[in-house]
Protein backbone atom coordinates (compact mmCIF):
# COMPACT_ATOMS: atom_id res chain seq x y z
CA UNK A 1 0.00 0.00 0.00
CA UNK A 2 1.55 3.24 -1.12
CA UNK A 3 0.52 6.64 0.21
CA UNK A 4 -1.36 7.47 -3.01
CA UNK A 5 -3.56 4.37 -2.82
CA UNK A 6 -4.41 5.12 0.83
CA UNK A 7 -5.43 8.66 -0.16
CA UNK A 8 -7.52 7.21 -3.00
CA UNK A 9 -9.43 4.93 -0.62
CA UNK A 10 -10.00 7.75 1.91
CA UNK A 11 -11.27 10.09 -0.84
CA UNK A 12 -13.61 7.44 -2.26
CA UNK A 13 -15.14 6.64 1.13
CA UNK A 14 -15.53 10.34 1.95
CA UNK A 15 -17.25 10.91 -1.41
CA UNK A 16 -19.92 8.33 -0.57
CA UNK A 17 -20.36 9.69 2.97
CA UNK A 18 -20.69 13.27 1.75
CA UNK A 19 -23.19 12.28 -0.95
CA UNK A 20 -25.29 10.52 1.73
CA UNK A 21 -25.09 13.58 4.01
CA UNK A 22 -26.04 15.94 1.14
CA UNK A 23 -29.24 13.97 0.56
CA UNK A 24 -30.18 13.45 4.19
CA UNK A 25 -29.43 16.84 5.81
CA UNK A 26 -32.21 18.56 7.73
CA UNK A 27 -31.69 22.04 6.25
CA UNK A 28 -31.14 23.01 2.63
CA UNK A 29 -28.12 25.24 3.30
CA UNK A 30 -26.28 22.28 4.87
CA UNK A 31 -27.11 20.19 1.79
CA UNK A 32 -25.56 22.85 -0.42
CA UNK A 33 -22.42 22.93 1.72
CA UNK A 34 -22.07 19.15 1.60
CA UNK A 35 -22.58 19.22 -2.19
CA UNK A 36 -19.83 21.83 -2.46
CA UNK A 37 -17.39 19.73 -0.44
CA UNK A 38 -18.37 16.70 -2.55
CA UNK A 39 -17.30 18.64 -5.66
CA UNK A 40 -14.05 19.64 -3.97
CA UNK A 41 -13.25 16.00 -3.16
CA UNK A 42 -14.21 15.00 -6.72
CA UNK A 43 -11.52 17.45 -7.87
CA UNK A 44 -8.95 15.54 -5.81
CA UNK A 45 -10.24 12.26 -7.25
CA UNK A 46 -9.90 13.61 -10.81
CA UNK A 47 -6.34 14.79 -10.12
CA UNK A 48 -5.46 11.35 -8.70
CA UNK A 49 -6.85 9.81 -11.91
CA UNK A 50 -4.54 12.13 -13.90
CA UNK A 51 -7.19 14.23 -15.65
CA UNK A 52 -6.32 17.84 -14.73
CA UNK A 53 -8.58 19.36 -17.41
CA UNK A 54 -11.70 17.78 -15.91
CA UNK A 55 -10.45 18.70 -12.42
CA UNK A 56 -10.17 22.41 -13.27
CA UNK A 57 -13.64 22.46 -14.84
CA UNK A 58 -15.14 20.64 -11.85
CA UNK A 59 -13.42 23.02 -9.40
CA UNK A 60 -14.71 26.12 -11.16
CA UNK A 61 -18.25 24.99 -11.99
CA UNK A 62 -19.03 22.38 -9.30
CA UNK A 63 -17.69 24.02 -6.18
CA UNK A 64 -17.60 27.66 -7.32
CA UNK A 65 -20.41 28.74 -9.57
CA UNK A 66 -23.14 26.21 -8.74
CA UNK A 67 -22.64 26.57 -4.98
CA UNK A 68 -22.85 30.35 -5.05
CA UNK A 69 -25.94 30.26 -7.27
CA UNK A 70 -27.59 27.80 -4.85
CA UNK A 71 -26.70 30.01 -1.88
CA UNK A 72 -28.05 33.12 -3.60
CA UNK A 73 -31.27 31.28 -4.49
CA UNK A 74 -31.67 30.10 -0.88
CA UNK A 75 -31.13 33.65 0.39
CA UNK A 76 -33.77 34.93 -2.04
CA UNK A 77 -36.28 32.20 -1.15
CA UNK A 78 -35.79 32.69 2.57
CA UNK A 79 -37.21 36.18 2.29
CA UNK A 80 -40.64 34.83 1.29
CA UNK A 81 -40.66 31.79 3.57
CA UNK A 82 -38.70 32.32 6.80
CA UNK A 83 -38.62 28.68 7.87
CA UNK A 84 -36.04 27.19 5.47
CA UNK B 1 -40.24 -2.53 4.19
CA UNK B 2 -39.75 0.46 1.88
CA UNK B 3 -36.32 1.14 3.35
CA UNK B 4 -35.36 -2.51 3.03
CA UNK B 5 -36.34 -2.48 -0.66
CA UNK B 6 -34.31 0.69 -1.19
CA UNK B 7 -31.28 -0.91 0.47
CA UNK B 8 -31.67 -4.00 -1.70
CA UNK B 9 -31.92 -1.87 -4.85
CA UNK B 10 -28.84 0.15 -3.85
CA UNK B 11 -26.83 -2.99 -3.20
CA UNK B 12 -27.93 -4.41 -6.56
CA UNK B 13 -26.89 -1.22 -8.38
CA UNK B 14 -23.57 -1.21 -6.52
CA UNK B 15 -22.99 -4.82 -7.55
CA UNK B 16 -23.77 -3.92 -11.17
CA UNK B 17 -21.29 -1.02 -11.12
CA UNK B 18 -18.52 -3.14 -9.55
CA UNK B 19 -19.22 -6.03 -11.94
CA UNK B 20 -19.15 -3.89 -15.07
CA UNK B 21 -16.34 -1.52 -14.12
CA UNK B 22 -14.22 -4.21 -12.49
CA UNK B 23 -11.14 -5.74 -14.04
CA UNK B 24 -12.61 -7.34 -17.14
CA UNK B 25 -11.97 -7.42 -20.86
CA UNK B 26 -13.85 -4.22 -21.71
CA UNK B 27 -12.76 -2.14 -18.73
CA UNK B 28 -9.27 -3.09 -17.52
CA UNK B 29 -7.94 -1.93 -14.16
CA UNK B 30 -6.45 1.57 -13.91
CA UNK B 31 -2.99 1.67 -15.49
CA UNK B 32 -3.20 -1.76 -17.11
CA UNK B 33 -4.14 -0.56 -20.59
CA UNK B 34 -1.49 -0.64 -23.28
CA UNK B 35 -2.09 2.83 -24.77
CA UNK B 36 0.00 2.14 -27.88
CA UNK B 37 -2.70 -0.22 -29.16
CA UNK B 38 -5.49 2.32 -28.69
CA UNK B 39 -6.58 5.14 -30.98
CA UNK B 40 -5.52 7.78 -28.40
CA UNK B 41 -1.87 7.12 -29.25
CA UNK B 42 -2.49 8.55 -32.72
CA UNK B 43 -3.71 11.81 -31.15
CA UNK B 44 -0.73 11.92 -28.76
CA UNK B 45 1.75 11.33 -31.61
CA UNK B 46 -0.19 13.72 -33.90
CA UNK B 47 -0.26 11.24 -36.79
CA UNK B 48 -4.00 10.78 -37.35
CA UNK B 49 -3.48 11.30 -41.09
CA UNK B 50 -0.39 9.08 -40.94
CA UNK B 51 3.31 9.84 -41.19
CA UNK B 52 4.68 12.26 -38.60
CA UNK B 53 8.03 12.68 -36.85
CA UNK B 54 8.58 12.28 -33.11
CA UNK B 55 6.89 14.85 -30.87
CA UNK B 56 9.47 16.59 -28.63
CA UNK B 57 8.40 19.41 -26.31
CA UNK B 58 10.08 22.70 -27.17
CA UNK B 59 11.56 21.44 -30.46
CA UNK B 60 8.92 19.86 -32.67
CA UNK B 61 7.72 22.14 -35.45
CA UNK B 62 5.17 21.84 -38.21
CA UNK B 63 3.11 19.17 -36.48
CA UNK B 64 -0.32 18.04 -37.60
CA UNK B 65 -1.81 19.84 -34.60
CA UNK B 66 0.10 22.46 -32.63
CA UNK B 67 -1.10 22.56 -28.99
CA UNK B 68 1.17 21.05 -26.33
CA UNK B 69 -1.91 19.99 -24.34
CA UNK B 70 -3.34 16.93 -26.09
CA UNK B 71 -6.85 17.58 -24.73
CA UNK B 72 -6.82 20.99 -26.41
CA UNK B 73 -5.53 19.42 -29.62
CA UNK B 74 -8.59 17.17 -29.63
CA UNK B 75 -11.17 19.68 -28.36
CA UNK B 76 -10.19 22.78 -30.32
CA UNK B 77 -8.45 21.33 -33.38
CA UNK B 78 -9.46 17.78 -34.32
CA UNK B 79 -13.01 18.13 -32.97
CA UNK B 80 -13.47 21.89 -33.18
CA UNK B 81 -16.88 21.55 -34.81
CA UNK B 82 -18.17 19.76 -31.68
CA UNK B 83 -16.91 22.69 -29.59
CA UNK B 84 -18.90 25.06 -31.79
CA UNK B 85 -21.95 22.92 -30.98
CA UNK B 86 -21.20 23.09 -27.23
CA UNK B 87 -20.93 26.88 -27.40
CA UNK B 88 -24.29 26.92 -29.20
CA UNK B 89 -25.86 24.80 -26.44
CA UNK B 90 -24.63 27.30 -23.83
CA UNK B 91 -25.97 30.18 -25.94
CA UNK B 92 -29.43 28.54 -26.18
CA UNK B 93 -29.52 27.95 -22.41
CA UNK B 94 -28.61 31.58 -21.67
CA UNK B 95 -31.28 32.65 -24.17
CA UNK B 96 -33.85 30.53 -22.31
CA UNK B 97 -32.89 32.04 -18.95
CA UNK B 98 -33.13 35.54 -20.42
CA UNK B 99 -36.57 34.78 -21.90
CA UNK B 100 -37.90 33.43 -18.59
CA UNK B 101 -36.29 35.80 -16.09
CA UNK B 102 -35.30 38.89 -18.04
CA UNK B 103 -37.66 41.77 -18.64
CA UNK B 104 -37.98 45.49 -18.59
CA UNK B 105 -37.42 47.63 -15.47
CA UNK B 106 -35.08 45.34 -13.61
CA UNK B 107 -33.83 45.91 -10.08
CA UNK B 108 -31.61 43.87 -7.78
CA UNK B 109 -33.21 41.04 -5.82
CA UNK B 110 -33.62 41.96 -2.15
CA UNK B 111 -31.62 39.46 -0.10
CA UNK B 112 -32.03 39.36 3.65
CA UNK B 113 -28.41 40.11 4.40
CA UNK B 114 -26.41 43.27 3.97
CA UNK B 115 -22.75 43.00 2.92
CA UNK B 116 -20.49 44.39 5.63
CA UNK B 117 -17.23 46.31 5.26
CA UNK B 118 -14.97 43.24 5.36
CA UNK B 119 -16.92 41.47 2.62
CA UNK B 120 -16.90 44.55 0.39
CA UNK B 121 -13.15 45.21 0.65
CA UNK B 122 -12.16 41.54 0.52
CA UNK B 123 -14.30 40.85 -2.54
CA UNK B 124 -12.83 43.81 -4.42
CA UNK B 125 -9.31 42.60 -3.61
CA UNK B 126 -10.14 39.05 -4.75
CA UNK B 127 -11.97 40.20 -7.90
CA UNK B 128 -8.79 41.16 -9.73
CA UNK B 129 -6.96 37.98 -8.77
CA UNK B 130 -9.79 35.71 -9.93
CA UNK B 131 -10.22 37.69 -13.16
CA UNK B 132 -6.49 37.46 -13.93
CA UNK B 133 -6.50 33.70 -13.21
CA UNK B 134 -9.44 33.21 -15.57
CA UNK B 135 -7.76 35.22 -18.35
CA UNK B 136 -4.50 33.32 -17.79
CA UNK B 137 -6.22 29.94 -18.02
CA UNK B 138 -8.07 30.97 -21.20
CA UNK B 139 -4.92 32.34 -22.89
CA UNK B 140 -2.71 29.38 -21.89
CA UNK B 141 -5.35 26.83 -22.89
CA UNK B 142 -3.11 25.29 -25.55
CA UNK B 143 -0.21 24.76 -23.13
CA UNK B 144 -1.64 23.92 -19.70
CA UNK B 145 -4.82 22.20 -18.47
CA UNK B 146 -7.92 24.34 -18.65
CA UNK B 147 -8.93 26.43 -21.62
CA UNK B 148 -11.79 28.58 -22.76
CA UNK B 149 -14.63 27.01 -20.81
CA UNK B 150 -13.10 27.00 -17.27
CA UNK B 151 -11.40 30.35 -17.95
CA UNK B 152 -14.66 31.95 -19.00
CA UNK B 153 -16.46 30.49 -16.00
CA UNK B 154 -13.77 31.97 -13.72
CA UNK B 155 -14.31 35.40 -15.31
CA UNK B 156 -18.04 35.00 -14.59
CA UNK B 157 -17.26 33.97 -10.98
CA UNK B 158 -15.36 37.22 -10.46
CA UNK B 159 -18.43 39.13 -11.69
CA UNK B 160 -20.57 37.09 -9.27
CA UNK B 161 -18.23 38.16 -6.45
CA UNK B 162 -18.92 41.81 -7.30
CA UNK B 163 -22.66 41.08 -7.12
CA UNK B 164 -22.10 39.52 -3.67
CA UNK B 165 -20.07 42.46 -2.41
CA UNK B 166 -22.44 45.27 -3.35
CA UNK B 167 -26.24 44.99 -3.19
CA UNK B 168 -26.67 47.87 -5.63
CA UNK B 169 -24.20 46.62 -8.25
CA UNK B 170 -25.36 45.91 -11.81
CA UNK B 171 -22.99 44.79 -14.55
CA UNK B 172 -23.11 46.63 -17.88
CA UNK B 173 -25.21 44.00 -19.62
CA UNK B 174 -25.28 45.71 -23.01
CA UNK B 175 -21.49 45.44 -23.28
CA UNK B 176 -21.60 41.78 -22.27
CA UNK B 177 -24.19 41.04 -24.95
CA UNK B 178 -22.14 42.84 -27.62
CA UNK B 179 -18.99 40.95 -26.53
CA UNK B 180 -20.82 37.63 -26.60
CA UNK B 181 -22.26 38.08 -30.08
CA UNK B 182 -18.96 39.43 -31.43
CA UNK B 183 -16.99 36.46 -30.03
CA UNK B 184 -19.51 33.89 -31.29
CA UNK B 185 -19.62 35.46 -34.76
CA UNK B 186 -15.81 35.60 -34.88
CA UNK B 187 -15.64 31.86 -34.13
CA UNK B 188 -18.01 31.07 -37.02
CA UNK B 189 -16.13 33.51 -39.30
CA UNK B 190 -12.81 31.76 -38.51
CA UNK B 191 -14.50 28.50 -39.46
CA UNK B 192 -15.82 29.96 -42.72
CA UNK B 193 -12.37 31.39 -43.53
CA UNK B 194 -10.98 27.87 -43.12
CA UNK B 195 -13.70 26.55 -45.43
CA UNK B 196 -12.88 29.13 -48.10
CA UNK B 197 -9.05 29.18 -47.95
CA UNK B 198 -8.21 25.73 -46.56
CA UNK B 199 -10.92 23.48 -47.89
CA UNK B 200 -12.39 22.37 -44.52
CA UNK B 201 -14.57 24.11 -41.94
CA UNK B 202 -12.39 25.42 -39.04
CA UNK B 203 -9.11 24.24 -40.60
CA UNK B 204 -5.95 25.71 -39.02
CA UNK B 205 -4.68 28.32 -41.48
CA UNK B 206 -1.80 29.83 -39.48
CA UNK B 207 1.65 28.34 -38.89
CA UNK B 208 1.85 25.93 -35.94
CA UNK B 209 5.19 27.24 -34.64
CA UNK B 210 7.35 25.46 -32.04
CA UNK B 211 5.48 23.08 -29.72
CA UNK B 212 5.24 24.59 -26.23
CA UNK B 213 5.70 28.28 -27.07
CA UNK B 214 3.00 30.74 -26.03
CA UNK B 215 2.67 31.96 -29.63
CA UNK B 216 2.23 28.56 -31.22
CA UNK B 217 -0.55 26.28 -32.43
CA UNK B 218 -1.80 28.73 -35.05
CA UNK B 219 -5.46 29.55 -34.52
CA UNK B 220 -6.06 27.51 -31.36
CA UNK B 221 -5.20 30.30 -28.84
CA UNK B 222 -7.37 32.75 -30.81
CA UNK B 223 -10.30 30.32 -30.78
CA UNK B 224 -9.86 29.57 -27.06
CA UNK B 225 -9.69 33.26 -26.11
CA UNK B 226 -12.88 33.83 -28.13
CA UNK B 227 -14.58 30.89 -26.36
CA UNK B 228 -13.40 32.26 -23.00
CA UNK B 229 -14.86 35.72 -23.70
CA UNK B 230 -18.12 34.20 -24.98
CA UNK B 231 -18.59 31.82 -22.04
CA UNK B 232 -17.63 34.49 -19.51
CA UNK B 233 -20.06 37.11 -20.83
CA UNK B 234 -22.84 34.52 -21.27
CA UNK B 235 -22.63 33.19 -17.71
CA UNK B 236 -22.35 36.77 -16.38
CA UNK B 237 -25.63 37.49 -18.17
CA UNK B 238 -27.23 34.38 -16.63
CA UNK B 239 -26.03 35.49 -13.16
CA UNK B 240 -27.50 38.96 -13.68
CA UNK B 241 -30.82 37.39 -14.72
CA UNK B 242 -30.84 35.20 -11.61
CA UNK B 243 -30.13 38.08 -9.22
CA UNK B 244 -32.59 40.65 -10.55
CA UNK B 245 -36.35 40.90 -10.45
CA UNK B 246 -38.95 43.02 -12.14
CA UNK B 247 -39.82 46.28 -10.49
CA UNK B 248 -38.80 49.90 -10.41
Amino acid sequence: MTLISIIEIVVSVLLIVLAFLAINSKTLIKSVMFLSSLSMLAVIAFVLMKSPDVAITEAVIGSGLVTSLFVFTLLAVRKADKKI
Amino acid sequence: MKNFLALLLTLFLGFLIVATLGNNNFFPAYGDVDVTTRVSQKYIDRNVNGGSEEVIYGQATNLESGPANTITAIVADYRSFDTLGEVTVLFVSSLGVALLLGGAKQKRLELNFKPNFMLKVGSRALFGIILMTGVYIAIHGHLTPGGGFPGGTMIASSVLLLYLADDEFRAKLKGFKMLESAAGSAYVLIGLAGLIFGGYFLVNLLDNGVLGNLLSAGMIPIIYVLIGLKVGSEISGIIDNFLTEEGV
